[in-house]
């Protein structure tokens, strides 16, 4: 049952081959046998999981519509759920329940899915690696000693595994794509505005966007279709329709124009990684694609801007962890001061200062103009630069990351190595565009992702392509050995 | 541009962060490396460009005020630390 795309899973039910009790207690099950090898989940949440089955299956004999009724889902940790803890990863929000439920929460429960729980994360979406996480790393289920990515990487731990059919993430810099890549499953982060940031606790608001984790692009458009949508509850949210993801994946591919980014397959990109990427174009040429030769010369920056903006915006929305009103507080502080400095050094692990400390450093006084305003107007270079090569090419295309999954530990001592790891990654977030990794021939054993971005809205024409890929190939199918 | 310990313990104070000297130390080396790095984006010419605040350019929406929410205090205060008649409770301020 927990080998089924989501699609088969839906008819299942509809069917009745199965319960929806039967279902979630199957995919329940399989996270208590597996999961302690890979610490993918952060709260289980059996007993409300099996009450909204059984209320599912009321439903089905009703034969009500709702997409996705009765499908097990999960959520990244960052998303609040109205009266299950909402830690974000971190010491600071360990005691946190929150009030109410982010849009993309009841979104997907509005459409009938099921969440048994909340995955781990890197401590507020802050990583690379899901090592900055107060609950403690997640195993990579390829290969248990190495990382799942991050910052989502227990939704994409957890999706590699079977312990869920598809999981939210968020993608700052690369959160969904980078760990996608290094699990082997499809992650689709959509365009700047298109699913709600409300409720999606908040790290560099001009550049945090929601997205989903699934086995293939077929499964992950079918729930990006309920997740999308305007809200009025976020004041960045892209007053568009929602798109039509699910009718237009078996649209051919014959004539679209693919621009490969030359400056992806440099010096720094593992050469099993490339060849890999190379063989899942060449997948793509023979199905009609027409790859195109392209440059992006300003995309070589997007990682220093990324972390000047990703850093400045942190340090401003984090200022709202002081100890007062929910969270961490320290014991018996001797006045105001000491409270909020103990509490805050206390409740955030070293990532999270790192960050912090540098957004409050490149904000301050004398330093604004020099990196914070210089790294916006870099932004606008890397942004237009994509306007203008999207006007040669429907998409674009190279590898997720430079290399496979690293092992733990790796880069722990080294922030600038870490931060590398997104290096092909950044300048989507910091454009604004769509993106996804699907799964490319392996590397000794390790996935690799093949990274494909949109032009803005076209979700649909990128989903389209990846599911004409995974319909020609079974990179996506191959599964790790867990058992 | 280089930083000092000064200048991390600036910052600290600011974010209201409260490190030790071991920490501050190590914290002053991590941010050495980064600005190393940020400071990459300095090999481009930025002249008369505009700062890109909103990747779509998008303005700030606003909406009629008016009330969209209950009120839920007790809900919300439940979550402090420390709370005390409907107020949030902070150490002294005032001698």
């Amino acid at each position: 049952m927990t080998e089924l795309s989501i699609t088969d899973l839906i008819a299942g039910l509809r069917r009745q081959q199965f319960s929806a009790v039967e279902l979630v207690t199957r995919y329940l099950d399989r996270i208590e046998t597996v999961d302690p090898k890979l610490g993918s989940f952060i709260t289980v949440t059996r007993t409300e999981a099996l009450e909204a089955a059984a209320e599912a299956d009321r439903k089905l004999q009703l034969d009500d519509s709702a997409p996705l009724l009765g499908l097990p889902i999960a959520h990244k940790d960052i998303f609040c759920t109205d009266g299950t803890r909402t830690s974000c990863g971190s010491r600071m929000l360990d005691n946190f329940i929150a009030p109410y439920n982010a849009t993309v929460v009841d979104k997907l429960s509005a459409a009938g899915a099921i969440s048994l729980g909340k995955l781990n994360m890197d401590e507020f979406a802050m990583g690379s690696s899901n090592e900055t996480s107060f609950y403690g790393a997640v195993a990579n289920p390829w290969g248990l000693n190495r990382v799942a990515g991050g910052s989502s990487g227990g939704s994409a731990a957890a999706v590699a595994a079977g312990l869920v059919p598809a999981a939210t993430g968020t993608d700052t810099g690369g959160s969904i794509r980078q760990p996608a890549a290094f699990c082997g499953v499809t992650g689709i982060k959509p365009t700047y505005g298109r699913v709600s940031r409300f409720g999606m606790i908040a790290f560099s608001s001009s550049l945090d966007q929601g997205g989903v984790f699934a086995r293939s692009a077929e499964d992950a458009a079918l729930i990006l279709q309920s997740m999308c949508g305007f809200d009025e509850k976020d004041s960045t949210s892209l007053d568009e329709p929602a798109p039509d993801l699910t009718s237009n994946l078996q649209r051919p591919i014959k004539g679209l124009k693919i621009g490969i980014i030359r400056e992806h397959f440099d010096q720094g990109l593992d050469q099993q990684v490339g060849a890999a990427v190379q063989t899942a174009l060449a997948e793509l040429e023979k199905l009609g694609a027409v790859l195109i030769d392209v440059e992006l010369p300003t995309s070589r920056l997007a990682v220093p801007a990324y972390y000047v903006i990703a850093s400045a915006e942190a340090s401003s929305n984090l200022a709202r962890y002081d100890g007062v009103r929910y969270g961490y507080r320290a014991e018996d502080p001797v006045d105001l001061e000491d409270m909020y400095k103990r509490s805050r050094s206390e409740g955030f692990g070293a990532e999270v200062k790192r960050r912090i400390l540098t957004g409050t450093y490149v904000l301050s006084a004398g330093y604004y103009d020099a990196y914070y305003l210089k790294a916006q107007k870099v932004r606008r270079l890397i942004r237009d630069e994509f306007v203008e090569v999207f006007e040669q090419v429907d998409l674009l295309a190279g590898p997720t990351t430079p290399t496979t999954a690293f092992t733990a530990g790796a880069h722990s001592d080294d922030p600038v190595a870490m931060y590398l790891s997104d290096i092909y990654t950044t300048a989507v977030n910091l454009a604004g565009l769509p993106a996804l990794s699907v799964p490319a021939p392996q590397a000794s054993g390790l996935p690799v992702g093949l990274q494909l971005i949109g032009k803005f809205l076209r979700e649909d024409q990128l989903l389209a392509a990846a599911h004409q890929l995974q319909q020609a190939s079974d990179w996506h199918q191959l599964r790790p050995a867990l058992n | 541009m280089s930083i000092n310990q000064d200048d991390v313990e600036q910052a600290a104070h600011l974010a209201r962060i409260g490190l030790d000297n071991h920490q501050r130390d190590h914290h002053l080396q991590d941010l050495q490396q980064i600005l190393t790095l940020v400071e990459q984006i300095n090999a481009v010419d930025t002249d008369g460009i505009e700062p890109l605040f909103n990747p779509l350019d998008a303005i700030q929406r606003t909406r009629e005020d008016q009330v969209t929410e209950p009120n839920q205090r007790e809900k919300f205060q439940s979550l402090s630390p420390s709370t005390s008649e409907g107020h949030y409770l902070v150490p002294k301020v005032i001698e």
